[in-house]
Order: structure tokens, then C-alpha cells, then sequence
């Protein structure tokens, strides 16, 4: 079998001894995980490395740590790949970020992780009156809060969340898709109330500054951030929330600005997101922004005359694309959860539910096991 | 010392839901566990959950189908509690959050399942087990006024006052290494199974048989031992579990001749018929070569529609890609038996009671029974509901207007000593912890399997009295008190020993085949003999002391089990 080499960070708050990283071979096959390694270590090395796990299968979210300084579930986290991006050959673990250390590689997640899920009044609060039976609810909304109920509190997407870096008290990733997953439940009576909390928390949705850590640190496809992007749309669009940041504004004005100029017209930007450059409130934000301005017409980032003129038109197939888009008769969300599915020609696949009668349920006559 | 009326032992879904229902009763609840509950092994249940909700099923239908699983073991009268209580349950779910798979006109939606005569496995695409997980404890948040959760606590024993009765623990709080001493009126274990007296095994780490092991220890009985679910579709190696849900939506088994083998075995429901005949087959056909060169037989999926596989066993997509390699929606995967469950567990009446008072007992620790000689698919997350909450009610019912107990400190004496003896033990005093615990599970995955006989089953209790000896004087690394993990496995340990011993007896008493016992030397079922639980006690004595209890029929007399 191959050998590995994992250098993994110790710190023991029973001694006192500042961290330090210590080295470990282990011999496994290349597909196993990096915490299959870990458990070698402890089994054959050294019984007093600490990590937290349990399920081995990536379901329990026990083993979040750094691999070669990015987050990863250890269980999910082959070595051949962890070797792959090592650079050195030598697989570093250490715990994850933005979480106090307790042990070896693990850390307080009370003090931070489920702190901030229980900022967000994490149940259902039941829309009334509460049925009898189920909710009748779309089949699809279920499905698309799937995505955010995938979700199994690891804490990888809070380990490198820059925002969070920045401000400690930003209610964070895992936190916020847990919201959507409320807001995103038809069967959630307070949808306006959380949405308003979450918008004028200055540590709220609005604090997030779309760096994609979460997602590609997520190992459940949660993707917060889109449930995040997700909460703000539903906030401004549905429920009128204002934005403090603007971001809502300013994101409309790109959509504006590409729709009108086929590329982005970097000069028309600002102004139109606070409502269009004679709208009152853009003056003074146009002066606040002028360093910026005056650093990108520096860089040349911005022309002047690019600034000045419009050189650009939208072309057709730019404008064919927001015709179908506005004629689309609702928003759609773009639910991430089912992927890779293609358009095969295969016959609609019949479900099974309490309402169809035959108890054979959704398994197509062929192949039904109760023939 | 804290002290509460109900005091619930583990935190997956049988803990939590027995904690809701005893909070909800009033009772001024505990519930500890030794990971985050969330990190509780109820979330790897992939599959559903089972129910006669739809108008056209029936909850006789569900309690048949679950009596005849079971192999005729099964105890009618709690069997019947399940399935009339079980579609209210769903709904008690789907209003509490759970957000289960809808069908066109929005209803909850369902899957078929193994060993079931209609579709009646209720689910939240394939991660049912962490959606309930995951919904239960956005209640427990909720109601986090009237429970305390204490979690990462580590119970070491049980205790009990002068008359017998159950007052309270002793545990360790695995952050600092402390020990404590909790009261309380009524105590529920929830600790889960033992699965990892195996190896390998789809059980997690965590899943130790501690709660079986601490009843025991003070007298109460453990029923149906030796009946251990082997699951029919695991990957080798790893033993992660391919969810039967996959065969529920129409994946086929084939050997290495390209054979669709359970034609032979179970010509009716082939590949759908009961957990312990579908595994016993495949074992069959790998044991008489047909099998693949790596001890496999082969799952195949890709007849179903590839949007169907993504939306409904998305996760079983991730696993076949990450931990196999495989694309399950183009290719077959490679599965083998492997150890999943176990039927037996501490005795309890249908109020979740055991014999000891004050203490009860829901879940997979448990053993009522509703599941016999084999599990239905899909029925275990059921029963740790159904039961949880019974358990919950009745454990807050006996504690109203009762006296607050004290538990004795010389029970913490005792545990801190034990544990500071294991701490101190000389590096190389003995074997390690962790060799003796792969010795077992490994000779536990060879005598006491698929198929068993005397011989077999003789060598591993002999085994495992040989490795008992050895672990008194096993050592560890970790001298520390902040997450200590080390020896808290070397507690572990201690625990898989007296289940294992307890599985491997109650084995070898019961001479004859039924559900997942199958005997080599007695490959009949016997019901003259044998239609009877296998009951265990340690009652002071060195090896289990054996008795019988009889099985509870109501309306469905034996018959002959085929599919
Ligand atoms: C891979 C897999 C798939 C499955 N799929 C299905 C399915 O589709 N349908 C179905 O019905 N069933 C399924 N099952 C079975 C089902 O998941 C389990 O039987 C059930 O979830 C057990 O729940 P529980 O509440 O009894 O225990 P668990 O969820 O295992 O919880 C045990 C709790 O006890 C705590 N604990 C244990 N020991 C101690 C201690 N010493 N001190 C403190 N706390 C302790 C643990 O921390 C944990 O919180 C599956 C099982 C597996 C392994
Ligand atoms: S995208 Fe937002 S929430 Fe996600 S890591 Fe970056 S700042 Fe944090
Ligand atoms: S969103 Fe993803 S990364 Fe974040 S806690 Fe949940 S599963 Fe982990
Ligand atoms: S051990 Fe459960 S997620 Fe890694």
C-alpha cells in the first residue's frame, strides 16, 4: 500500500504548549480518506490525536477540518487528491477557521456555528391554520429547499467565510441558508418578519460579499450563498425591504446596464443604482465614490471616453435574452440541487403518493415488485 | 447535582423525539449525548420512513407485512401500536418541518420498499434519516426552555437507589474531562445500536452498544440478541450503505454470469422480498463462486430513468462517485452483505418500560419488539418515533408527583476511579485498545454473519472471553482531560464486549433458522421450540444467564414466509 505523509497540527490546551504541527506516515490505499489516515494514527500511532467522527460517509458533519489549508470533510477527502494538491507532497490538516481551537483538530462550534443558527429562528413557525393532514404544497418547493436542508452543520462553508474574517459577528453562510430554508418553506408563516430581521441586522444577509468560499467549500452542494443571493431577491422583490448596502439597487442597475448596452457601461453604473444620475440620493454617493472612479480611470479600468460616450449597443442576442426572461410570467429560482440531469427522452416517470391509488406507488408495471 | 423529572439518554431520533414528547407533557427534561445531536447516527437512515397514510393502505396491511418480516418473532401487540400510531406520526413530522417528497397534487409522495405489499415509505429525496434529525432539533431549539441539552456527554453507568430502581447517571463531560452525577425520576435510554462490534459494518463510529451494555449491567434484560440485520447492499471495505430505496425504485441484482439470481430465491418480489432473504441469497451465490473475483455481486440502477436516480438518490449518486468511483446512473456497483442493524436490545414493554423501574428504553437500544427476527426497511425510523414519544410520555407521566431521588455518590467514586485506572495503565501494560476492538469485529463478521453454526459460534464466545481478559489490561496514549476520545474508547470497548458476548449466546441457544438467525446445523424454523424470545440477564453471573419470554400474537398465526 502507499504511503502518506499527513502533517497535522497539534494543540493540547492540557499542557498549555503553544501549536505545533507533527508529522505522521500512514500506508493506506490511494481512495481511502484522509480521515481513514487519521484513524490509522490514532489506532496504530498515537491515541491522543484529537477529531471529531463518526459516520465516516459524509452525512454526520462531524469532520470538518483543513486540508492544505482549505476546508474539506476528512471522510470525503481522498488522499490521492489530498497528495494531489498538497504541492509539497506532505498533506497538512489543521481545524478549521474562524472557530476557536479546543483540541488537535477540533474546534468550538457552539461558540460560533450554532450560535448563529440560533440567531435565525431556526424552526417552522406554521402558517395557519395548520391543516389537518399535510400541507398541500408544490412538489418543486420542496425540492428546492432540499438544497438547504442537505445541509449536515459541518461548519467548512463558516471556516473560510471572508465576510466572517472580517466581521466575527456576521450571521455567516450556514446560518443564512438555514433561513432560506425556512423562507423558502410555503408552510413558514413568517416569512416578511424573518426576511426584515435578517435585512436590517448589520450583520445580516447584506453583509456577505460574494467571495464563492462557501460554495466551494461546501461538501453537501448547500451552496449558501445562492440561498443568500436567494433571501435578498425575495426581500426586495417581494417584500419591498430596502437595502442599506443598496445592493439590491445595484444589482438591478447591472441587469439595466447589460440590457442597454449589451456590455457592462461602467460609467451609468453608480448612478443607476441609486435610481439614476439626477436622482438625489446619487449625488452625494457619486462624490463619495470618487476616489474610486479617479483610481479605476487609473488603472484603466474606465476610459474617459468610454466613461463619457456609449460605444456599445446591445446586440441581439443579448436582447433576445431578456425578452425571454421578461416574459417569463414569474421569477424562477435556478434550483441547484438536482444537477447533471440532461434532457433525455425518457417517459415522464410516473410518482407514487397517496392519491393514485395502485400500491405498486411509482415503479413502472414492468419491473413492479409486486407482480 | 442537576436533577430533572425525565433524564434521556442519546440524541438521535428515538432521544429527541422522546425528549419533544416529554417536555410536552410538562416534565423537566435532560437529554444528553455523546456527539452533537445532529451527529447522531439516525441521520445515515436514507431511505423513509414507513406509514399506511394513504386512504387505500391499511395499518393491518403495514402490521402484517411487518409480523410476517419479522419471521413470525415479532410481538403482535406492539407491532399493531406502530402502525395505527404511524401516519399520525407523519403528520406530527410534516407539521413539525420535515420536508417529505410531494407527489403532482402536492400530497406526500411515496416509495416502495422491501418486504412491503404497497408503497408506503414516506422520504425527503434520500437523506430522510437527516431531515428528521435535522427538523427534530430545530424543535429542540424551539423548546429549549424546558429541555437541557448536554451535548458531548459521555455516560459511563447507570444508577440505581436501595430499591433497584433507576435514579440517575454518571457521566463525563468529554470538553473537560469532568465527571458528573445527574438525578432523575425516569431515565430513557436512547443510545442507539452496536453495529461497530463489527467490521466492517454501515454503523458509525459512535455506535457502540453502550446503552445496552449499561442495562445489563444493572439487571435489566436484553431480548432477540442474536438476531443481527445484515444488509444486502453495502460496498465492500467501507460498508457504506447503498439504500434499499434504490431497489424500491427498480435496481436490479446480478452475479458474475449476468444472472438476475433473485429469481430463484424470491421469484414474487425478487429483489424487494425481506432484508435477511435478500442477503442470504447474495451470500449464497458469492459463496458458490458465482459471485465477483472481489466477493461481490452487482446493483444496477441504470434501467432507471437518470433524472429520477439524481432527483431521488442524489446522495447515492455522490457515494457510488466518491467512495466507489462509480457512476451508478451509467454502470452497476459492486455490493456484498454487510452488518446493519440489530433487532435485539434492552426489553421493554409498549410504553418503551423495562423491567427495571425507572427505566425505559426507544430505539434502536431497544428491543419491544416490533421487528423480530428481520427489520423491514424503513420501519426502524418509525419504531424510534412511535416509541421515543411513548416512552417520553409515560416516563413524564411516572415522574409527576413523585419525589425527586438522589443518586448515590459513591457511583461517581466508582466511575472516576475506573476511568483514572484506564488513563494510568502503563503504555505496552497490555494490548492496545484499538487492536482488540478490530480482532472482534473482524471474528465477529466471520462466526457470527449471513450464516452461523455451533462450531462457529462456540470459537467466537471463546474469543471473546479470551479478549474480555485482555481488555482489563489494555492501555491508551491520551493521559488528557479536554476530549479525551482515547478513553472513552476504551470504555467502548468494554461495552461491544458484553453485547458481543450477549449476540454470540443468545446465537448459539437459538437452534434453529428464523429471520436473520440462519444455522447451518438447524436450517429449519422450528415454531414447536422456538416461536419464543431469547431473554439475557447478567443477574450477577460471570456469562449471560438465559431464559425465555414468549412471543405476543394477536390476530396472525405463523405461516410459512416466502416472497
Ligand atoms: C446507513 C443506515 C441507513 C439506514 N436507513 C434506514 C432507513 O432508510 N429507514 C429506517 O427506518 N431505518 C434506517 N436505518 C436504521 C435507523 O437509522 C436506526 O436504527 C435509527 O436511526 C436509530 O436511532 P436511535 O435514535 O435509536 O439511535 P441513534 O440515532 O444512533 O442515536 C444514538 C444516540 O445515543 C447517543 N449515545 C450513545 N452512547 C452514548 C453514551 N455512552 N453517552 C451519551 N450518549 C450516548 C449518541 O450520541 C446518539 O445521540 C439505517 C441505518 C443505517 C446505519
Ligand atoms: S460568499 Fe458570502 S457567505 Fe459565502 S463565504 Fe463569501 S462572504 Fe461568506
Ligand atoms: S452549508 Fe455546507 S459547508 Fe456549510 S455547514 Fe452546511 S453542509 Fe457544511
Ligand atoms: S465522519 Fe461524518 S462527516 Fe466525516
Amino acid at each position: 500500500m502507499p504511503e502518506y505523509v499527513l502533517r497535522i497540527r497539534r494543540y493540547s490546551p492540557d499542557t498549555g504548549a503553544a501549536a505545533r504541527w507533527q508529522d505522521f506516515t500512514v500506508d493506506l490505499e490511494p481512495h481511502q480518506s484522509v480521515l481513514d489516515g487519521l484513524l490509522q494514527i490514532r489506532d496504530r500511532q498515537d491515541g491522543s490525536v484529537g477529531i471529531r467522527s463518526s459516520c465516516q460517509a459524509a452525512i454526520c458533519g462531524s469532520c470538518g477540518v483543513r486540508i492544505n489549508g482549505r476546508p474539506h470533510l476528512a471522510c470525503h477527502t481522498h488522499l490521492e487528491s489530498a497528495l494531489g494538491t498538497s504541492g509539497d507532497g506532505i498533506i497538512t490538516v489543521e481545524p478549521m477557521g474562524n472557530m476557536p481551537v479546543l483540541k488537535d483538530l477540533i474546534v468550538d462550534m457552539d461558540a460560533v456555528h450554532w450560535k448563529k443558527i440560533k440567531r435565525v429562528t431556526p424552526w417552522l413557525v406554521n402558517s395557519e391554520p395548520v391543516p389537518e393532514r399535510e400541507y398541500v404544497v408544490p412538489a418543486q418547493s420542496m425540492l428546492d429547499i432540499t438544497q438547504s436542508m442537505a445541509c449536515i452543520q459541518c461548519g467548512c462553508c463558516v471556516s473560510d467565510c471572508l465576510s466572517m474574517e472580517v466581521d466575527p459577528l456576521f450571521i455567516g453562510p450556514a446560518a443564512l441558508a438555514k433561513a432560506y430554508r425556512f423562507v423558502g418553506d410555503p408552510r413558514d408563516g413568517e416569512h416578511p418578519a424573518r426576511l426584515k430581521d435578517l435585512a436590517q441586522d448589520p450583520h445580516g444577509m447584506y453583509d456577505c460579499t460574494h467571495c464563492f468560499n462557501c460554495i466551494e467549500a461546501c461538501p453537501k452542494g448547500v451552496a449558501p450563498m445562492n440561498q443568500i443571493m436567494r433571501l435578498r431577491r425575495i426581500a426586495s422583490a417581494d417584500y419591498g425591504i430596502e437595502d442599506d448596502n443598496n445592493g439590491y439597487r445595484h444589482e438591478h442597475a447591472f441587469v439595466r446596464n447589460i440590457e442597454r448596452n449589451g456590455l457592462l457601461h461602467e460609467a451609468d453604473l453608480l448612478p443607476d443604482s441609486y435610481g439614476g444620475k439626477f436622482h438625489p440620493r446619487a449625488v452625494p454617493a457619486l462624490v463619495g465614490s470618487l476616489p474610486a472612479i479617479v483610481k479605476a480611470l487609473m488603472r484603466r479600468k474606465v476610459t474617459l471616453g468610454k466613461a463619457l460616450g456609449h460605444p456599445h449597443k446591445a446586440p441581439d442576442d443579448v436582447k433576445r435574452i431578456f425578452k425571454v426572461v421578461h416574459q417569463r410570467p414569474e421569477r424562477r429560482e435556478l434550483n441547484l440541487y438536482v444537477t447533471g440531469t440532461e434532457d433525455e427522452d425518457e417517459p415522464t416517470y410516473a410518482r407514487g403518493g397517496p392519491t393514485d391509488g395502485s400500491s405498486a406507488g411509482h415503479t413502472p408495471a414492468e419491473r413492479s415488485p409486486n407482480a | 447535582m442537576p436533577a430533572h423529572d425525565v433524564l434521556i439518554i442519546g440524541a438521535g431520533l428515538a432521544g429527541q423525539r422522546a425528549a419533544l414528547a416529554a417536555a410536552g407533557a410538562g416534565a423537566t427534561v435532560a437529554i444528553m449525548s455523546k456527539v452533537h445531536p445532529v451527529r447522531s447516527h439516525s441521520n445515515a437512515a436514507a431511505g423513509g420512513i414507513n406509514a399506511a397514510l394513504n386512504p387505500e393502505d391499511s395499518w393491518e396491511s403495514h402490521a402484517f407485512d411487518t409480523v410476517k418480516g419479522s419471521d413470525y418473532l415479532g410481538d403482535q401487540d406492539a407491532i399493531e401500536v406502530m402502525c395505527r400510531e404511524a401516519p399520525d406520526e407523519i403528520l406530527w413530522l410534516e407539521h413539525a418541518g420535515v420536508t417529505f417528497h410531494r407527489n403532482d397534487e402536492g400530497l406526500l409522495g411515496t416509495r416502495a420498499f422491501g418486504g412491503a405489499s404497497a408503497a408506503r415509505t414516506y422520504y425527503v429525496a434520500d437523506i430522510t434519516g437527516q431531515a428528521l434529525l435535522h427538523v427534530l432539533y430545530e424543535q429542540m431549539m424551539k423548546h429549549h426552555r424546558q429541555i437541557d441539552s448536554y451535548e458531548e456527554w459521555f455516560v459511563t453507568a447507570l444508577v440505581q437507589d436501595d430499591s433497584g430502581a433507576c435514579c440517575g447517571c454518571v457521566c463525563r463531560n468529554i470538553r473537560d474531562g469532568s465527571m458528573q452525577l445527574f438525578s432523575a425520576k425516569s431515565v430513557i435510554l436512547a443510545t442507539g445500536g452496536s453495529g461497530q462490534c463489527f467490521k466492517p459494518t454501515t454503523n458509525a463510529l459512535i455506535c457502540t452498544g453502550d446503552g445496552m451494555a449499561h442495562a445489563y449491567r444493572i439487571g435489566a434484560p436484553l431480548m432477540d440478541m442474536e438476531m443481527i440485520q445484515y444488509h444486502p447492499t453495502t460496498l465492500s471495505g467501507t460498508g457504506i450503505l447503498i439504500t434499499e430505496g434504490a431497489r424500491g425504485e427498480g435496481a436490479h441484482l446480478y452475479n458474475a454470469l449476468g444472472e438476475r439470481f433473485m429469481e430463484k430465491y424470491a421469484p414474487n418480489k425478487m429483489e424487494l422480498a425481506s432484508r435477511d432473504v435478500v442477503s442470504r441469497a447474495e451470500q449464497t451465490e458469492i459463496n458458490e463462486g458465482r459471485g465477483f473475483p472481489d466477493g461481490t455481486v452487482a446493483l444496477d440502477i441504470t434501467k432507471v430513468p437518470r433524472k429520477r436516480t439524481l432527483e431521488a438518490l442524489r446522495e447515492i449518486v455522490n457515494i457510488g462517485r466518491d467512495f466507489a468511483g462509480v457512476d451508478i446512473t451509467r454502470e452497476p456497483i459492486h455490493i456484498l452483505p454487510g452488518q446493519h442493524y440489530i433487532m435485539g436490545g434492552v426489553k421493554t414493554d409498549v410504553w418503551g418500560a423495562t423491567p427495571v423501574p425507572g427505566l425505559y428504553a426507544a430505539g434502536e437500544v431497544a428491543c419491544v419488539s416490533v421487528h423480530g427476527g428481520n427489520r423491514l426497511g424503513a420501519n426502524s425510523l418509525l419504531d424510534t418515533l412511535i416509541f421515543g414519544r411513548r416512552a417520553g410520555e409515560h416516563a413524564a407521566e411516572r415522574a409527576r408527583g413523585m419525589r425527586m431521588p438522589k443518586a448515590s455518590e459513591a457511583s461517581l467514586q466508582d466511575e472516576r476511579r475506573a476511568i483514572n485506572a484506564i488513563v494510568r495503565r502503563e503504555r505496552g501494560s497490555g494490548r492496545r485498545v484499538s487492536e482488540i476492538k478490530l480482532e472482534l469485529g473482524t471474528m465477529m463478521n466471520q462466526n457470527c454473519a449471513v450464516y452461523r453454526d455451533h462450531e462457529g459460534l462456540m470459537e467466537a464466545h471463546e474469543i471473546i472471553r479470551r479478549l474480555k481478559e485482555e481488555a482489563k489490561t489494555a492501555y491508551i496514549d491520551d493521559r488528557g482531560t479536554v476530549f479525551n476520545q482515547d478513553v472513552l474508547g476504551a470504555l467502548e470497548l468494554g461495552y461491544m464486549l458484553d453485547v458481543a458476548e450477549c449476540n454470540v449466546v443468545a446465537a448459539l441457544v437459538r437452534r434453529e433458522s428464523r429471520g436473520a438467525q440462519y444455522r447451518l446445523d438447524f436450517p429449519e424454523r422450528n415454531d414447536a421450540d422456538w416461536l419464543k424470545h431469547v431473554v439475557l440477564t447478567a443477574d450477577g453471573a460471570d456469562v449471560p444467564k438465559i431464559s425465555a419470554s414468549p412471543v405476543a400474537i394477536t390476530q396472525w398465526q405463523p405461516g410459512v414466509r416466502s416472497y
